[in-house]
């Protein structure tokens, strides 16, 4: 298979890629990493007209401490951040399912940027923000501006983001040694999640939690960190991990056992994250 | 468009369409042929190859988002005598294939893990190798060749490039 023809526009700075996205317009996209986009291109779901490479921007390429925030660039690659000692020490939670991605080859390609923007249900990644309450810094036309994660992701592969806008940066805050774990179901190891949940320990003394596949975009499970904030024990709040989702029924699962799935892999990820009990091996999953 | 890069050692620049994918430029452009396409969707890695030190599936990568990179592709493993690089010995000497359509790939993921890790457990090749296939299943000789390479020394892991290849 083989994309539609297009135009190719290699970029060296963000500011040159959103000069390129006002030059052509809605029918560009951007190119980091290829590994969401050249599949969809090679099925000719998006036939974009030109495409713009952002992955020799170096200036996008980071993993820094700026205050109580780790600030991640949008073209770090997964294998990066898994390998990042500044993620390890101070946002373990990323590292580790930055390690969940697929397989090798996919996380030397795959960047950060890309799956955020990308905005599929099931991914990994977005899944982890989303439960430590990041920010999506995007820039345009006209300038920067940052965006919570709660409001970015707004329906089936659609963001905030705005015509000509990129996402340029991740912010997290440093959760350092605050408990954390990912449970994530699959028939195969480097398959996309059937349900996967995330729960962190913020700083704020809240407990951030958040599910994959659960609906059209990744979803905070946010009944479970109400009833914990309320001082509710971790299997009474995993119980409500299926409320307000929307989950879909297809050949990996209907959405009866997806909500089982949810309710179970919030409850050990929540476990986990509080010391109970170990995460779960490939060997040991069995839901 | 134009692109240029070292491919086993030799700078090449060729005119290719945008949408040319590595993988078709390798095979058709460059002759290089060990390189395989086999679900040309990112899933089974007969088409890995290693730009820059790292294994990339060469089926969903642009041949433009090679440019100017080191590509080491299975022609480029072997020694310039011929003599075969640990990881090919050690699929020989193990076995570690059946059809052989996978192969190619399945040995540059093994110099790939045996890069990022010269001493991998059983456990640690399996989940290095979890993005190739063997539709044939014989993935037991394939983990132990991968150990028998490893027990060879940190050559394992070694990438030849265009520096060892032109001094040598």
């Amino acid at each position: 298979m083989i994309p539609a023809p297009f135009d190719y526009v290699r970029v060296s700075t963000v500011d040159e890629a959103v000069a390129a996205l006002a030059e052509h317009g809605e029918d560009a996209k951007i190119l980091a990493g290829g590994h969401s986009l050249l599949p969809i291109m090679k099925l000719r779901l998006a036939v974009p007209s030109v495409l713009i490479d952002i992955s020799g921007v170096e200036e996008l390429s980071y993993v820094r401490v700026e205050g109580d925030e780790v600030a991640i660039g949008a073209a770090t690659r997964h294998h990066e951040l898994e390998k990042s000692e500044v993620a390890q020490s101070e946002v373990p939670l990323l590292p580790h399912v930055a390690s969940r991605v697929g397989d090798p080859q996919v996380r030397h390609k795959g960047t950060l940027g890309g799956t955020v923007a990308h905005c599929d249900p099931a991914s990994d990644l977005p899944t982890a923000l989303l439960a430590l309450g990041a920010t999506v810094v995007v820039q345009g036309p006209s300038g920067r501006r940052s965006i919570p994660i709660t409001e970015f992701f707004l329906g089936f592969f659609e963001t905030a983001m705005e015509e000509g806008e990129l996402v340029v940066e991740l912010r997290v805050p440093r959760t350092g040694s605050g408990g954390w774990g990912y449970e994530k179901f699959t028939r195969r190891e480097n398959d996309w999640p059937i349900v996967a949940a995330a729960a962190v320990h913020l700083p704020d003394g809240s407990v951030g939690v958040a599910l994959a596949n659960m609906g059209g975009v990744v979803l905070k499970a946010s009944a479970v960190e109400a009833a914990l904030a309320e001082g509710k024990s971790i299997e009474d709040a995993a119980e409500l991990a299926a409320e307000g989702t929307s989950p879909s029924s297809d050949m990996h699962a209907d959405a009866e056992y997806r909500s089982h799935l949810a309710r179970l892999l919030t409850k050990r990820a929540l476990k986990v994250a509080s010391g109970e009990t170990g995460a779960s091996t490939a060997e040991s999953t069995a839901a | 468009m134009q692109v240029s890069m070292t491919v086993n050692g030799q700078q090449r620049t060729d005119e290719v369409e945008p949408r040319t994918l590595l993988a078709h430029h390798l095979r058709d452009n460059l002759g290089l042929t060990a390189t395989n396409i086999g679900c040309d969707s990112t899933s089974c890695g007969a088409c890995t190859v290693i730009v820059d030190g790292l294994t990339v599936k060469s089926c969903t990568v642009l041949a433009l988002q090679a440019e100017g990179a080191e590509v080491t592709t299975l022609e480029g493993l072997a020694g310039p005598d011929g003599e075969l690089h640990p990881v090919q010995a050690a699929f020989r000497a193990e076995h570690g294939l059946q059809c052989g359509f996978c192969t190619s790939g399945m040995v540059m993921a093994a110099v790939g893990v045996l890069a990022d890790n010269p001493n991998p457990t059983d456990r640690e090749v399996r989940e290095g190798l979890e993005g190739n296939l063997c539709r044939c299943t014989g993935y037991h000789n394939i983990v132990r060749a991968v150990l028998t390479a490893a027990e060879s020394g940190p050559a394992a892991g070694r990438v030849p490039t265009s520096k060892q290849e032109v001094s040598a």
